[in-house]
């Protein structure tokens, strides 16, 4: 990957030079600032309440419009992460180790999106605010897995090192989820009782196109913080590298200083 | 590989056995774990009879961080990991080591915790045959990930602090399979148990696979 902020490059994704933002992710915030007024008005208001079967949402099903989307935008952060982390192995250059670091934060804010709206429709329709649902828990252990991950990074120093060895943890994470997903799902489904609704209601017509509306804008909205998250992340790698050649000049300035008039009477 | 394995696990074997801390440190642990418990859960003995499954892969749980712990520790100090990359040692064998000298702590740790759990929770084993099976297999996929984290976080100043936010989410599976294995014996309703101990299986053999070919690069950063 090249730098995605070369000065001289005119255009779309030049960034300020004092920030993360382009004329292209000023344009995309926009649209998407827009849309999510848009989607406000076709989920809380146009579209209709379930009311399909017996044990139907009502209105409670507005918000799995956002509660899916979001779910899903963090599964594709997470999968993202485990791609750059395995184009890192391959390629070991920067930016993909930046793109799965990116990707881990910006996804775990999703998987905290994904838990609290989870957690508030459970609060209305089961009566409290934890359930052991299947896929609550499995998400539960997914957030902290790469909360982990995201420690990881902050505890590794040297930047070759902690690309290595995040972009392993990234990828071993990522096959975790599915281990996670099913033995959680098996535990449950033996113990689950019939009276807990589930969560997927015959979904059509409004409903439907605001779900749709929803994971389209989930998405943008990742793509849109995965362009400031990313540029961030590059910076800091950039300040970082700096960082450590300034350092080693001043060491070099300093040996040269330190040997320059040799004192009498020193062999060296 | 399976020869430098030998190596790894005679040399672990020894410092053990020359130093003696899982027995005057993990085994002791592991039991007040198991007094812990019937502190936390009032020793009414119902309670702690119908969650021994639990409490006891809890316990081998937390043993295991501390066996993991000492496994690495005893690697990382005066360079003994550069030593192990230059002694020419196959990274893979060195991971194959290093798991199965944690398993066979958690072994011993294993039959301490079972003869603490039947007198102190008053709890009758039964379904031996599923109880040893699930006990081997739980312990390798343990021990398996334990290696592949421990070597990860072996490196770094806040191994302690990070080691258990890293390892307990990836083996939260073992430990919800093993808990309903053994429950599935001591209720001698061992169908379901076989499926979970299957589940150990596979869990132990991805995680194996996973470190044969990972241990390496990761031996390279600690």
């Amino acid at each position: 990957m090249t730098s995605p902020s070369t000065g001289s490059r005119a255009g779309f994704l030049r960034m300020h030079p004092d920030g993360t933002a382009s004329y292209g992710s000023r344009v995309l915030g926009s649209v998407l600032l827009v849309a999510i007024a848009l989607f406000l008005l076709v989920a809380l208001v146009t579209s209709p309440p379930d009311t399909s079967e017996a044990d139907a949402m009502g209105d409670l099903v507005r918000i799995m419009y956002v509660h899916v989307p979001v779910a899903i935008a963090c599964y594709t952060a997470f999968l993202v992460t485990a791609l750059a982390s395995a184009m890192y192995l391959w390629k070991r250059t920067e930016g993909w180790d930046a793109l799965a670091a990116a990707s881990a934060e910006v996804g775990v804010v999703f998987t905290a999106l994904t838990l609290a709206t989870g957690s508030i429709w459970g609060h209305t329709t089961w009566g409290t605010w934890w359930e052991w649902d299947p896929r609550l828990t499995s998400t539960a252990l997914m957030f902290v897995m790469y909360l982990g991950y995201l420690a990881l990074r902050r505890a590794v120093i040297d930047p070759v090192s902690r690309a290595k060895q995040s972009a392993i943890l990234g990828l071993v994470a990522f096959v975790n989820v599915p281990i996670v997903h099913f033995s959680v799902d098996w535990w449950r489904s033996l113990h689950q009782k019939a009276t807990i609704s589930r969560f997927d209601p015959a979904i059509e017509g409004q409903k439907l196109f605001a779900l749709m509306f929803g994971m389209v804008l989930a998405l943008l909205a990742y793509a849109w913080l995965m362009l400031h998250r990313f540029r961030l992340q590059w910076a800091e790698a950039q300040v970082e590298a700096k960082g450590l050649d300034v350092a080693l000049a001043e060491r070099r300035a300093e040996a040269r200083a330190d040997s320059d008039p040799i004192p009498e009477g020193v062999n060296s | 590989m399976l020869r430098d394995a030998r190596l790894v696990v005679g040399k672990d074997l020894r410092l053990e056995w020359r130093s003696r801390v899982t027995i005057s440190q993990l085994l002791p642990f592991a039991l007040l774990v198991l007094v812990l418990f019937a502190f936390a859960l009032d020793p009414d003995r119902e309670i702690l009879a119908e969650a021994t499954p639990g409490l006891f892969w809890l316990a081998v749980l937390f043993s295991t961080l501390l066996a993991i712990q000492r496994a690495f520790a005893v690697e990382t100090v005066d360079g003994i990991v550069d030593a192990l990359r230059l002694s020419g040692l196959d990274p893979a064998g060195i991971f194959l080591g290093k798991a199965a000298g944690i398993a066979l702590h958690l072994l011993v740790v294993e039959v301490a915790l079972g003869v603490g759990v039947t007198v102190m929770y008053g709890t009758s084993p039964s379904g031996p045959l599923l109880l040893v099976c699930t006990a081997l297999a739980a312990t390798a996929g343990l021990a398996a990930a334990g290696s592949l984290y421990g070597v990860l976080a072996a490196g770094l100043r806040v191994r302690d602090t990070l080691l258990p936010i890293l390892w307990l989410p990836v083996v939260a599976p073992v430990l919800l399979a093993a808990t309903e294995a053994f429950a599935a014996a001591y209720d001698q309703a061992s169908g379901a148990g076989w499926r979970w101990c299957g589940l150990l299986a596979a869990f132990a053999l991805l995680y194996s696979l996973i470190g044969i070919f990972a241990f390496e690069p990761l031996l390279e950063e600690s």
